[in-house]
């Protein structure tokens, strides 16, 4: 049981050490600002979650139980990851804007960042008689 | 065995680390510097969180949370300021 637990932990953490090790060389290796996005918000993220994974089941072998304290780091990771590749991603565009090299959408609309049309009526609610 | 696995993935997260140093020194733009910032923080969490493993107390929980929460804050912080010109309007 206590050597099962043990290759299990091992596989984790090395699977961990080499995600992070990918996205943060990503990071370096990839040509487009947009691009770039796209290593640390996924790859870097899945191996802190693979580390944390091994740190919750780590109380198993050393015998102070399971430890679900590590949960909610890894819950507020992966809520806050999307939220920051959304946030940079919305920088680039805009500073891309003002140099003129925003690409097309493919629709009549704007991208939503600079869409200024206003936001039209509002909707009427069905009202009760009464 | 698993000291070695811990090693290992520590080196990884270090090594990652220098990567991103490397990236916030040389990134074109000033939206570079902060994923830069922003992937530090995470490989910082992983380290801390791989030497609670390694130290067997569970102390390093709230340094993993803190670093997480000033992290994301910081970002969006930073996000907003280039986006609108003031953090909290």
């Amino acid at each position: 049981m206590t050597f099962g637990l043990e290759i299990a932990l091992s596989i984790l953490l090395v699977v961990g050490g080499l995600f992070g090790l990918t996205g943060s060389y990503g990071l370096i290796r990839l040509k487009d600002r947009m691009q770039r996005l796209h290593a640390p918000t996924k790859a870097s993220t899945v191996g802190l979650g693979t580390a944390l994974l091994a740190s919750m089941f780590h109380g198993l072998m050393i015998g102070t139980g399971f430890s679900w304290q590590e949960v909610l780091v890894m819950f507020f990771l992966f809520i806050t990851a999307p939220i920051t590749a959304n946030y940079l991603s919305k920088v680039h565009l805009q500073s891309r804007h003002y140099d003129g090299q925003t690409p097309t959408t493919g629709v009549s609309r704007d991208w939503a960042t600079f869409d200024t049309a206003g936001e039209g009526p509002e909707p009427q609610l069905p009202s009760r008689d009464s | 065995m698993i000291t070695y696995a811990l090693g290992f993935a520590m080196v990884c997260f270090g090594l990652g680390l220098i990567l991103n140093l490397w990236r916030l020194a040389i990134g074109p733009t000033v939206a570079d510097r902060i994923l830069a910032l922003d992937t530090m923080v995470v490989n910082v969490i992983a380290i801390i969180v791989l030497f609670g493993i390694q130290s067997g107390q569970g102390f390093n929980f709230e340094a993993a949370m803190l670093f997480a929460l000033t992290g994301f804050v910081s970002t969006v912080a930073f996000c907003k300021y280039l986006l609108r010109g003031s953090v909290i309007e």
